[in-house]
């Protein structure tokens, strides 16, 4: 029966030749480590597609009960652009994830290489990013703001199209706010860490033995990415 | 066991990232693009089919899937996984609310009617309940 | 019955080390900031006895309420909301509090990295997090208690619980943190499972406790996320009136029962696969024989963590789901008969011809047996479509998941806890009374649940606080059973508290268990074993052996 063990762990005499100060005493060596945390994290990462699966759920049982209402609803995401409805806010924003996704993952490769400037300099863009992505955020919350498209009881918008009762239409604005709103946290929870990052990073923690950090924060920054690629699709562009 | 200290370090690289980037920026015209265009409810299939192709870009190449264990490539498609169960019993559900069940919709033509004892309007009212019988120790 | 020869090590054969886990480092500032697995589980038995305690006293209540159609509590009225209030804290505390983190928490957080050789879970400050979250969760769901009450029952269903006064969004907001909790315990058992056996155990080397509570861990990941944002999703219907549950302002109360039932039906194997776990583990101790069909129950444990998440809709047979999800629900469920009769089959397998003792812990393990074949079964009745229409709400309802979630889980609770107090404490409890309270819990456990199968197919309904004359007979019965159990459970705390008094006694594996956990000091070293164990035989090897070493 022990011959079928395939996965055997290694302990000891294997890898590590000085002690890493980062090295914890219940683990043999620093790739067991690594991998350990690595499967932690995706394991988190899980939990997160399905809180946010649950809210994709809920969205797509609602657009079944008020297909006319959601279609209608969502044209308040567009802009015009030419005489014509263009979701600008949402594809310039779906542009800045993407970007600052690659800065991301250009920032753990420099970690990877022992390339502390460069560590840096990507973390700090993908920072920045962030913000723009959040800054855009908050220009659109302020017209639906103002506009009075707002979830549940604070539904105000009195526009001629929707006057025939607000159930679909609240319910839309409360789904775009609670997931928008969602992710918009998890983007706040994103620049911490990554502001972390960069502190740490200053200090010189990170070496190509020891950048589990820089790796986990990415993982964590592109699942807040995916999330958002489709988020787009769904609130932006369906007709 | 042998090359495993090689396993996570030296994969992927600028090269590919930003091929990677240059394909999910492409892919995001393509699917404003696709928007403008009438496909009726193919729509939503193809906007949903586009971003998965993303996503799995993402995955494979930003999040190091490709080259990563595959225990944690497993972990990702158990959560898609059991979100799609999630998804599909609740539309199975609300999509056949209306089927199958023509009796109840028919009027009930033959259907003996309901004695006044059984009809809480017209029935008398409840009488007030008796006292418990004797101490319940008789079943220790 | 040698267990000299049959066990990996000699009973007490090496001298007790003068430093443990336990008295390594002192003061209440030692444990609280402690990383320690084993006293984190130690911390974890404390906390959810406590919360079995109170909901206890709830059950308590409830039933001396229903003694009597009166609805009197020691000569006072009691109030339709009061015993609502009675019912939703005893539902709630038990299942949010104290069975879904019992056995994970105490138990596994103690046991798992010892069966596997490690010196800690994967992740030790998660773990402590995991603990603290509890103690957040549990504090403000006795805070919720205190400032208002709670009478939506232990399920929140709308569109009762959006419409309620009460504090219901205290108590949604309670479970939410208790269930990140239950998260981060369950995240922390697979990473520890995948990447810390000790040298030389595969997969299949594993013991089967492992395999049930790996099991559970994957449920708890993938499943507990979907609780978590139903209760917010709730706790917004609530405040701000979104419009998904409340079918006032456009929303699908069933659409609330799809989101709770995703994850609490997966929630029940939760509970129970743990319970199973360790019943694996005490059949062949006990038995003295190796398991019957080792891979058959590892496969099980994980096909019905599988299986779990595609019956939820059996509970809402009659709740305005589609005829065509009904159908396919209860086709679906009867699947799980499957991996539960193969787990049965095989322990029922594992004893015959085994040299079985009858201590304390096979006691409880031989009362699991009994019990979860008449909960499993009676579970059969209720996925069949059309006896559940006549069965849905009604005390066999009760009566079921009592028998499931109580008889069989509690149960093997117990029986764990005895078998592992001497790794947990270095003490033996008295086996005299250990087995008087074991003989009490059974008696108790059939008198107060079997009379409410009765009741329920007799039209009983459940929740309710009133009934009719003819139903007091078996409402007393059930009542005077429940004391039974209160004097069981209060004869297990006072000999296991007493036993606490006496000097360390006991040996490093005083049953003969084959299992690594065995192989270390009892209590144990913080670090766990003084070298790195290898394995040396596959887990459940009775055969005789020369001693190793």
């Amino acid at each position: 029966m022990s011959t079928t063990s395939t996965e055997v762990q290694p302990h000891g005499g294997h890898g590590d030749h000085e002690h890493n100060p980062y090295h914890q005493h219940h683990f043999a060596t620093m790739e067991q480590q690594f991998d350990t945390s690595k499967l932690g994290m995706w394991l988190f990462l899980v939990t997160e597609i399905l809180l946010f699966g649950g809210l994709f759920v809920g969205f797509g049982l609602m657009q079944q009960r008020y297909p006319r209402e959601f279609i209608e609803a969502h044209e308040h995401l567009k802009q015009v652009i030419s005489g014509k409805l263009f979701p600008l806010y949402g594809a310039f924003n779906t542009i800045v994830l993407l970007v600052s996704s690659w800065t991301m993952v250009m920032g753990v490769n420099a970690a990877q290489t022992d390339q502390r400037k460069k560590l840096i300099r990507y973390l700090v863009i993908t920072i920045l990013l962030a913000c723009v992505f959040l800054g855009v955020k908050y220009v659109e919350y302020e017209h639906k703001f103002h506009d009075g498209l707002l979830p549940g009881i604070f539904y105000k918008h009195q526009a001629e199209d929707i006057i025939k009762g607000t159930h679909g239409y609240a319910t839309f604005f409360s789904f775009y706010f609670m997931m928008t709103g969602l992710h918009g946290i998890h983007v706040l929870v994103g620049i911490g860490l990554l502001g972390w990052l960069v502190v740490r990073a200053k200090r010189g923690d990170f070496t190509s033995a020891y950048y589990t950090p820089v790796d986990l924060v990415g993982l964590y920054w592109h699942i807040v990415d995916m999330i958002w690629i489709y988020l787009f699709p769904l609130y932006y562009l369906i007709s | 066991m042998s090359s495993h200290t090689e396993s996570h370090a030296h994969h992927g690289g600028p090269k590919i990232y930003t091929a990677n980037l240059f394909a999910l920026l492409f892919l995001t015209v393509i699917t404003v693009a696709a928007a403008s265009f009438n496909f009726g409810s193919a729509n939503v299939v193809i906007a949903l089919a586009i971003a998965t192709v993303k996503a799995i870009l993402v995955a494979l190449f930003f999040m190091h899937l490709v080259w990563d264990k595959p225990v944690n490539a497993i972990i990702a498609i158990a959560g898609f996984l059991f979100l799609g169960v999630f998804l599909m019993f609740d539309f199975l559900d609300v999509t056949t609310r209306d089927h199958l069940q023509p009796a109840n919709m028919a009027p009930m033509q033959n259907a003996t009617p309901v004695p006044d004892t059984m009809n809480p309007l017209k029935a008398a009212p409840p009488q007030p309940l008796t006292p418990p019988p004797a101490a319940p120790e008789e079943h220790k | 019955m040698e267990p000299v020869l049959t066990s990996g090590a000699r009973i007490g054969d090496r001298p007790r080390p003068r430093k443990n886990y336990l008295n390594e480092t002192k003061g209440i500032w030692s444990w609280m900031t402690t990383v320690d697995h084993k006293r984190i589980g130690i911390m974890y038995l404390v906390a959810t006895l406590t919360a079995f305690l109170l909901g206890g006293i709830f059950a308590l209540l409830v039933r001396l309420t229903l003694l009597t159609p009166q609805h009197k509590l020691f000569g006072l009225q009691v109030t339709a909301e009061t015993y609502n209030r009675f019912f939703t804290l005893h539902g709630a505390i038990m299942v949010f509090l104290f069975i879904i983190p019992s056995i994970p928490g105490s138990l596994t957080n103690f046991v798992l990295p010892l069966m596997l050789g490690a010196k800690d879970v994967a992740f030790p400050r998660l773990n402590l997090a995991s603990f603290y979250l509890w103690i957040v969760g549990a504090v403000m769901a006795v805070a919720s208690m205190i400032i208002g009450a709670v009478d939506t029952g232990w399920t929140f269903y709308t569109p009762y619980s959006t419409t309620t006064s009460g504090t219901v969004t205290l108590m949604t907001a309670a479970v939410f943190v208790l269930g990140f909790s239950s998260i981060f315990t369950g995240l922390n058992f697979i990473a520890t499972v995948h990447k810390l056996r000790a040298p030389g155990m595969g997969w299949f080397d594993m013991p089967l406790f492992v395999w049930g509570m790996y099991s559970t861990a994957v449920i708890q990941v993938l499943a507990t996320p979907v609780l978590g944002i139903t209760l917010v999703l709730l706790m917004l219907e609530r405040v701000f009136q979104i419009g998904i549950f409340d079918s006032r302002i456009g929303g699908d109360p069933v659409l609330f029962q799809h989101f709770f039932w995703f994850y609490s039906h997966p929630a029940v194997y939760i509970m129970i696969l743990p319970g199973m776990a360790i019943i694996s583990e005490l059949i062949p101790t006990f038995s003295r024989k190796t398991i019957f069909g080792y891979r058959a129950i590892a496969y099980s444990s994980v096909s019905l963590a599988l299986l779990s998440f595609i019956v939820w809709g059996h509970h809402m047979f009659v709740a305005g789901q589609s005829q065509l999800a009904t159908v396919v629900f209860s086709a679906l469920t009867f699947l799980v008969a499957i991996p539960s009769g193969v787990k049965v089959f095989n322990w029922l397998t594992t004893m015959y011809k085994g040299n079985i003792s009858l201590e304390t812990p096979m006691l409880y393990a031989i009362s699991f047996l009994m019990l979860f074949a008449i909960g499993g079964l009676t579970g059969i009745f209720l996925g069949t479509l059309s006896t559940d229409i006549h069965l849905t709400d009604t005390y066999f309802v009760v009566a079921h998941f009592h028998y499931v979630m109580m008889g069989s889980t509690v149960t093997a609770f117990i029986g764990g806890l005895h078998y592992w107090w001497p790794k947990m404490t270095g003490r033996m409890p008295s086996e005299k009374w250990g087995r008087v309270a074991a003989v009490l819990w059974f008696i108790g456990f059939n008198a107060t649940f079997l009379p409410q199968f009765i009741l329920g197919s007799r039209g009983m309904p459940r929740r309710y606080y009133n009934y009719l004359d003819q139903f007091q007979p078996l409402h007393a019965f059930s009542t005077v059973g429940s004391w039974i159990i209160g004097l069981s459970l209060f004869t297990t705390a006072a000999y296991l508290l007493a036993s606490l008094r006496k000097p360390a006694d006991a040996p490093d594996n005083p049953w003969g268990g084959t299992t690594m956990e065995w192989q270390t000091s009892s209590p144990p070293i913080t670090h766990n074993f003084e070298d790195t164990p290898v394995l040396e035989h596959e887990p459940y090897d009775y055969r005789p052996r020369t001693v190793a070493h």
